[in-house]
C-alpha cells in the first residue's frame, strides 16, 4: 500500500478533522495563543495568516505535542493532543519553519530515516522516496551530502521528510520561505496534489498570494488571536475588495510583511 | 521502544562518525595516534625500551635480603640504581634531576622477610615500609617506577613462585606483576582504553547540543519515536563505537609490542568494563548538553568531566585514594589485572571493578536522562 487512507483517522461524523477550543498559550509574560477557537475540516487546506510572531507557529506546536497548551483543549483526527499525541505523531507530518536535517547525510538517507522512524518497511521507503524526490524535482542531488544543498533544495528535503509516511495530517510551517520562485511553484503544485488526495493541510505562511492561491479558508491571526475567518474570496468580499493584504491591513491596520 | 527506531537513529549516529572529520578524529583516529605514539615512545619496539630511570636506594640494612632486592631492581632493565649514604644526599638528587626516584630500605627488612618465610601463619612477623620518593614532574615515573618496584620485590620474596600471597613488605598498595618483559608501554596501554572512552561524552554533548539547536530534536518528536528510544539509540550507537575503540587500541598495541596476560574471555571482559565506561560519559554527554546553550560552549564544559577522569584514572598517576571517585579508575584496573597481572577474568577483584563501573553506568545515565529531559530539551 502506498498510501495511508485518511477514513482511518479522523472524526468522520462530523467532518471537522482538527478542533481547537478555547485555546490559550503564554511564555511567561507573553501570550502566544489568546483564546484560540477553530474547526478544520477534512481535506481543507487551511492557511494561517499573520506576520512574524502572531502565533501561527506555536499552535502547531501544540497540535503536534511539542507545546503544552496552558488553558483549553485540541485534537487531531479525533485524537486529544494532551492525552494521545503518541497516536496522533502516528498520522501527522510536520514541517517546521526551521529546516532541521542532518548535514552528513544524503537526501535520500535523510527522507529515508524519517520513514524508518514512522516503522515503514524498507521497500515501501524505497518506492515513496522515489515518488517524493520526482514530485520535489531532486533527482539528480538525491544521493548527494544535504550539506552541500542550496536553501532552495533544503526546504524540499524538509518538505519530503515530512510526508515520507503519506500522512492524513499535514502542518507546513512556512514551508516556501526563502524559496526561490521555481522551488515555490513546485511546492504549491504538491501542496494542491495533497488536497487532490482528500489530505488535511494546515499551512502557516505570511505570503498574501500563497494563501489566496492555495488555501480553501484563510484564518488570519494577528497577537495570538484570531480575527478573520473565511474563504479567501469571501473574506475580501467582506472586507471591500481588493486581495488579502488589504483584508489584512484593514483589520490589523498594518501591511502582513513589514514585521518580517 | 521500537527496534526500527532505535536501528534508523544508531545508523545515523554511526554514518556521522565516519562522515563528520572531527568525530572520526576524536574517537577513533585520536586513540590510534595515542597507542602507536606511546608504543613508539616507551614500548619494547621503540627506542622507548632502551631508557633507564635512575632510583636512587638508601640500604639502611646492608643485609643480603637488601642486595638481593636491589640486583632484582636492576633486572627489570628499566630501572637503574645509585646507592646512596643519606637520605639528605639521595633527595638532594632527587630534586635536582639526578635521580627519577628515592628508595629507602629500612633496618628492619631482612627480619620482616625472614620472620615471614619462617612462619607465614603466624603473626609475630613484623610489616616494614620502604619509602618511595618519586619525581613529581614525570608523570611516566609515577606510573612505571612503583610498579617495577613492586614486581622486584615480589621477585625478591617469593622468587618466581606464587604471587598470591600476603606480602611482608609492602609500598602503599602491593601491585602483583609477574612478567620480567613488561616495559613502561605495557603499564600505560590499560590508561589508553579509559582515555580514548572518556571522550564520547564530548561528542554526544555537542551532538546533542547542534542537534536540539537546529530543531532536529524537536523535529524527530513530531513523530512516534520516544524519548526513552532516542536515548537508547545513542547508547547503542556509542557502544558500537566503543567496540571499534577498544579494537582499535588492542591491535594497535598488540603491534607495538603489548602481549596482554590473557584469553579471549579476559579481552571480552575489558572490553565489558570499557563499555560500561562509554554508558557512563554518554550519561556525562547528557548533563553537559542539557546545561550548555551551544555546541562550543558543550565543548568547554564538557572537560568539566573529561579532565578528571583523564587525570585521576587513565595512565596519569594520582592517588589511590582520589583517584577511586573516577569510574576510569575501575576500567584501568581492570585492565592492570587481566593484561598485566594475569588475574583471571572471573577473580573478586575484577568483578568488583565491573559492579562498581555497573553502578557507575546506571547511575550516571539514568541522572543524564533525567537531567536531559528536564533541562536539555529547552
Amino acid at each position: 500500500m502506498l498510501y495511508i487512507d485518511t477514513k482511518d483517522a479522523d472524526s468522520v461524523e462530523t467532518g471537522k478533522a482538527i478542533e481547537i477550543k478555547r485555546l490559550v498559550k503564554r511564555f511567561g509574560d507573553i501570550v502566544a495563543v489568546d483564546g484560540l477557537s477553530l474547526d478544520i475540516y477534512r481535506g481543507e487546506v487551511f492557511g494561517l495568516l499573520g506576520p512574524n510572531g502572531a502565533g501561527k507557529t506555536t499552535i502547531i506546536n501544540i497540535l503536534a505535542g511539542l507545546v503544552k497548551p496552558t488553558k483549553g483543549s485540541a485534537s487531531v483526527g479525533g485524537l486529544d493532543v494532551d492525552k494521545q499525541i503518541g497516536k496522533i505523531r502516528e498520522i501527522i507530518g510536520v514541517c517546521p519553519q526551521q529546516s532541521a536535517y542532518y548535514k552528513y547525510l544524503t537526501g535520500r538517507e535523510n527522507i529515508g530515516m524519517y520513514g524508518e522512524l514512522h516503522s515503514m518497511d524498507a521497500e515501501l521507503i524505497k518506492s515513496r522516496t522515489q515518488h517524493l524526490v520526482e514530485k520535489i524535482g531532486l533527482t539528480e542531488s538525491i544521493d548527494r551530502k544535504t550539506d552541500g544543498y542550496s536553501g532552495g533544495m533544503v526546504r524540499r528535503i524538509n518538505l519530503a521528510m515530512a510526508l515520507i509516511h503519506d500522512p492524513p495530517f499535514v502542518f507546513l510551517d512556512e514551508p516556501t520561505a526563502a524559496m526561490d520562485p521555481q522551488s515555490r511553484r513546485a511546492t504549491w503544485d504538491f501542496i494542491r496534489d495533497f488536497k487532490e488526495r482528500d489530505k488535511t493541510v494546515i499551512l502557516t505562511t505570511h505570503y498574501i498570494e500563497e494563501a489566496e492561491e492555495l488555501a480553501d479558508r484563510v484564518g488570519i491571526i494577528d497577537h495570538g488571536k484570531l480575527i478573520a475567518l473565511n474563504t479567501p474570496k469571501a473574506l475580501i468580499e467582506e472586507n471591500g475588495g481588493g486581495n488579502l493584504e488589504d483584508v489584512f491591513i484593514k483589520l490589523t491596520g498594518r501591511r502582513i510583511r513589514e514585521e518580517i | 521502544m521500537k527496534i526500527k527506531r532505535i536501528n534508523a537513529l544508531m545508523k545515523k549516529e554511526l554514518i556521522r562518525v565516519i562522515r563528520e572529520p572531527a568525530n572520526l578524529f576524536m574517537v577513533l583516529i585520536f586513540p590510534l595516534i595515542l597507542t602507536l605514539s606511546f608504543g613508539v615512545a616507551f614500548g619494547a619496539l621503540g627506542s622507548g625500551g632502551d631508557i633507564q630511570y635512575r632510583v636512587g636506594i638508601v640500604d639502611d640494612d646492608a643485609s643480603d635480603w637488601s642486595k638481593w632486592f636491589q640486583s632484582n631492581i636492576t633486572k627489570t632493565r628499566v630501572l637503574s640504581i645509585v646507592g646512596y649514604e643519606d637520605q639528605n644526599s639521595a633527595y638532594k638528587d632527587l630534586q635536582t634531576g639526578g635521580v627519577s626516584a628515592v628508595l629507602v630500605i629500612p633496618e628492619s627488612f631482612s627480619a620482616s622477610i625472614e620472620g615471614f618465610l619462617a612462619d607465614p601463619g603466624s603473626s609475630s612477623w613484623q610489616r616494614s615500609t620502604l619509602e618511595l620518593a618519586l619525581d613529581q614532574g614525570s608523570m611516566i615515573v609515577g606510573s612505571v617506577v612503583p610498579q617495577f618496584i613492586q614486581q622486584a620485590l615480589t621477585l625478591t620474596i617469593y622468587g618466581e613462585a606464587s604471587l598470591s600471597q600476603p606480602s611482608p613488605v609492602v609500598i602503599g598498595k602491593p601491585t602483583l606483576v609477574n612478567s620480567l618483559k613488561l616495559t613502561q608501554f605495557d603499564y600505560l596501554v590499560p590508561g589508553v582504553f579509559s582515555f580514548g572512552a572518556i571522550f564520547i561524552s564530548l561528542i554526544v554533548a555537542q551532538v546533542l547540543t547542534e542537534e536540539r539547536n537546529t530543531g532536529i530534536l524537536a523535529r524527530i518528536s513530531t513523530t512516534p519515536t520516544t524519548a526513552s528510544e532516542i536515548f537508547t539509540s545513542m547508547i547503542c550507537a556509542n557502544l558500537v563505537t566503543g567496540v571499534v575503540q577498544v579494537l582499535i587500541i588492542l591491535g594497535s598495541s598488540i603491534l607495538m609490542g603489548f602481549r596482554p596476560q590473557t584469553g579471549l574471555t579476559g579481552i571480552i571482559v575489558a572490553m565489558v568494563a570499557t563499555l560500561l565506561l562509554v554508558v557512563v560519559n554518554v550519561g556525562f554527554g547528557l548533563i553537559v548538553a542539557s546545561i550548555s546553550k551551544t555546541s562550543s560552549s558543550a565543548t568547554g564544559i564538557g572537560f568539566i568531566f573529561i579532565l578528571p577522569q583523564m587525570f585521576l584514572g587513565s595512565f596519569v598517576p594520582a592517588p589511590e585514594s582520589v583517584s577511586r571517585l573516577a569510574p576510569t579508575f575501575y576500567v584501568t584496573e581492570t585492565l592492570k589485572n587481566l593484561f598485566l597481572r594475569g588475574a583471571e577474568a572471573g577473580s573478586i577483584a575484577v568483578q568488583f571493578n565491573i559492579l562498581i563501573l555497573v553502578l557507575y553506568a546506571l547511575t550516571v545515565a539514568s541522572l543524564g536522562v533525567y537531567i536531559f529531559n528536564r533541562l536539555g530539551k529547552k
